[in-house]
């Protein structure tokens, strides 16, 4: 857009936002870089060698490594990771679907009380609930199984609030009775009329606690104790910590560098691979 | 800093902007259909999980906060004990002291970096803007433990590139890691992570705004700045303060980085954070009574926080 202004005024306008603009990618690509780079060098040059510049070519030994070292439980937690967000992700939209379809679009006792303490619900803040949920899960012998971070994991009160007020929005009400006068039964209506009408919160929402999910470490942390159910947040730490412990004689920082590397990886393609949607996706007026 | 709630909503362009929804979607509530058991069906698999995960927690927490344990009486009801007992800690208020503190100084830098950064992505929309855009917004791809790791690394002397840039030109290599730099390291990885993330909002919020409210400000002769700064910021105003409590939110929560770098930080102590105290209590001396005192204090004082400010924010919202 160009508010004002003749043309050449305009480009001499823009030199300064470009100039701002390219601090900032250095800024935000030059962490990313260093782990990219770090990746692909043995535990002696990332030592010794400059830091944002290649040595000798390690990735792929440093990826064989990283898979065999304590029999391949990378992998696992790898899988773990995939399992605890794919889960979560899934039964947290189907639940917020569900919830806000029938908010917006239904009238029953309760509702109105409901739908304001919806918004206060929001406002709990995630990790307080967590040592309280620990001890709950502990009373009915779930902490340390998978169950454990999977469960929490499916609460999102403003995922509801979102497909709420997205219905509200752009599902007409005439369609749906429409649908009833054909003899369409509810889940019915709901499964083939609203929730495609709905898909562009519906994949919002899948995105958002997809992220969460993969990225939780206070969660997993404190429900697991077995090394076998971490995912890749509280395993790399275990690492990291025995590295910090034995300073790299045994487990080794090219380890934790480039295991970080492929906890990234997925996500980072998921996003560009899906950046029309939170793009268009990404507003703060849905809270009002 | 962890935060579970994404600020984000349907299309932008599908919706229309916080503005006239409020009305609209008023209008349209009275005309939901009434068939009660359907309706309240969908909404019961949802109401369940947050029985389970939110209310019962909860509850559970305030319950076992009002005792205490000790080897000589055993588990006994002591009232509101823990709390006068925390809120009377010192190790607890230093803690809540300093995350204020951060809050105070890192919260203002991010989201006028994001601000500033939404207001040129509105404005300039070149392959170089869209780059930008999408790096920008990759550090919220990266796991938190992740990005404390990457920066610990790069803020050390054995690993990064940063520690020792002084001593090229003869001056003493930069300790990331000591007393007066540990909050200002700190506050990057935070900034790194989440300020592009707070930008997106803001530029959707930005786009959300219909152009014509701009026309009027071009015919006075405004410049584009003072357009942005005086048409703009404000048409956004809502979304701006959403992303304020949010972070607010988020840093009342600090656990992740403190938690990484203290690997790195040995003086990064058991109750730095209020977050990282309520984990320890638990899991380090086992006083589940305390750390759950903790734990609801806390949630509590952000609920009310947050709350109140969503609050008054609709009353003014409302009246304009």
């Amino acid at each position: 857009m160009t508010v004002g202004g003749s043309g050449n005024q305009t480009k001499v306008n823009t030199r300064l936002p470009h100039l701002l603009m390219g601090v900032g990618i250095l800024y935000f690509l030059v962490p990313l870089l260093w782990v990219v780079i770090a990746a692909t060098k043995s535990q002696p040059d990332l030592l010794d060698s400059p830091a944002l510049w290649f040595a000798e070519f390690n990735l792929f030994e440093n990826i064989g490594q990283l898979f065999r070292e304590d029999d391949g439980v990378y992998g696992k937690w790898l899988l773990n990771t995939a399992l605890y967000s794919g889960l979560s992700a899934l039964g947290a939209t189907a639940l917020a679907a569900a919830a806000g379809y029938g908010l917006a679009r239904f009238q029953f006792m309760g509702k109105r009380l409901f739908e304001t303490a919806l918004l206060g619900m929001i406002m709990v803040p995630a990790t307080a609930l967590v040592l309280p949920t620990y001890l709950i899960l502990a009373e009915v012998e779930l902490v340390d199984t998978m169950w454990a971070v999977i469960l929490p994991s499916l609460l999102s009160p403003f995922g509801a609030y979102l497909v709420r007020v997205y219905v509200d929005e752009s599902v007409p009400v005439e369609l749906i009775d429409a649908a009833r006068i054909d003899r369409a039964g509810e889940l019915r209506i709901f499964w083939q009329i609203v929730v495609p009408m709905m898909r562009p919160a519906i994949v919002t929402v899948f995105l958002f606690t997809l992220v969460a999910t993969w990225n939780n470490y206070f969660l997993p942390l404190v429900m697991l104790s077995d090394s076998e159910l971490y995912p890749l947040t509280v395993g790399l730490t275990t690492w990291f910590n025995l590295a910090q412990q034995e300073a790299g004689t045994r487990m080794l920082f090219n380890l934790v560098v480039t295991g970080s590397l492929l906890a990234i990886v997925p996500l980072v393609v998921a996003f560009v691979l899906l950046q029309r949607f939170w793009r268009s996706g990404a507003s703060a007026g849905a809270l009002k | 800093m962890t935060r579970s709630l994404p600020i984000t909503a349907p299309a932008a362009e599908e919706s229309p902007p916080a503005g006239p929804v409020e009305s609209r979607s008023r209008r349209r509530s009275r005309r939901v259909t009434a068939h009660p058991v359907a309706g309240a069906l969908f909404v019961l698999p949802f109401f369940l999980v947050v029985v389970a995960f939110l209310i019962v927690p909860l509850g559970y927490a305030f319950w076992l906060s009002l005792s205490s344990k000790s080897l000589a009486t055993g588990v006994r009801f002591s009232g509101f004990d823990n709390y006068v007992r925390a809120f009377t800690d010192p190790l607890l208020l230093d803690g809540l002291l300093r995350v204020v503190l951060f809050g105070l100084v890192q919260i203002p830098i991010m989201l006028g970096i994001a601000l500033a950064g939404a207001l040129v992505l509105d404005a300039v929309t070149t392959k170089f803007a869209l780059a930008f855009r999408l790096i920008a917004f990759m550090p919220y791809a990266v796991p938190a433990v992740v990005g404390a790791l990457m920066w610990g690394f790069l803020y050390s002397r054995t690993f990064g590139p940063f520690a020792d840039l002084p001593t090229l030109v003869g001056g003493d290599p930069i300790d990331f890691f000591s007393v007066s730099l540990l909050l200002v390291s700190l506050g990057n990885i935070v900034t790194w992570a989440w300020t592009g993330y707070n930008m997106i909002i803001l530029y959707s919020a930005l786009q959300g705004v219909p152009r014509e409210m701009y026309e009027a400000a071009v015919i006075d002769g405004a410049t584009p700045v003072q357009i942005a700064l005086r048409v703009k910021v404000p048409a956004i105003k809502q979304a701006i303060s959403l992303a304020a409590i949010f972070t607010v939110i988020g840093t009342m929560q600090f656990f992740t980085e403190p938690a990484i770098m203290a690997r790195f930080a040995p003086q990064i102590s058991a109750g730095y954070t209020p977050n990282l105290y309520a984990y320890n209590q638990a899991f380090a001396y086992s006083d589940f009574h305390y750390s759950a005192a903790l734990s609801f204090a806390l949630g509590f004082l952000v609920f009310v926080v947050a709350y109140a400010f969503v609050f008054v924010n609709r009353r003014r919202g409302g009246r304009k």
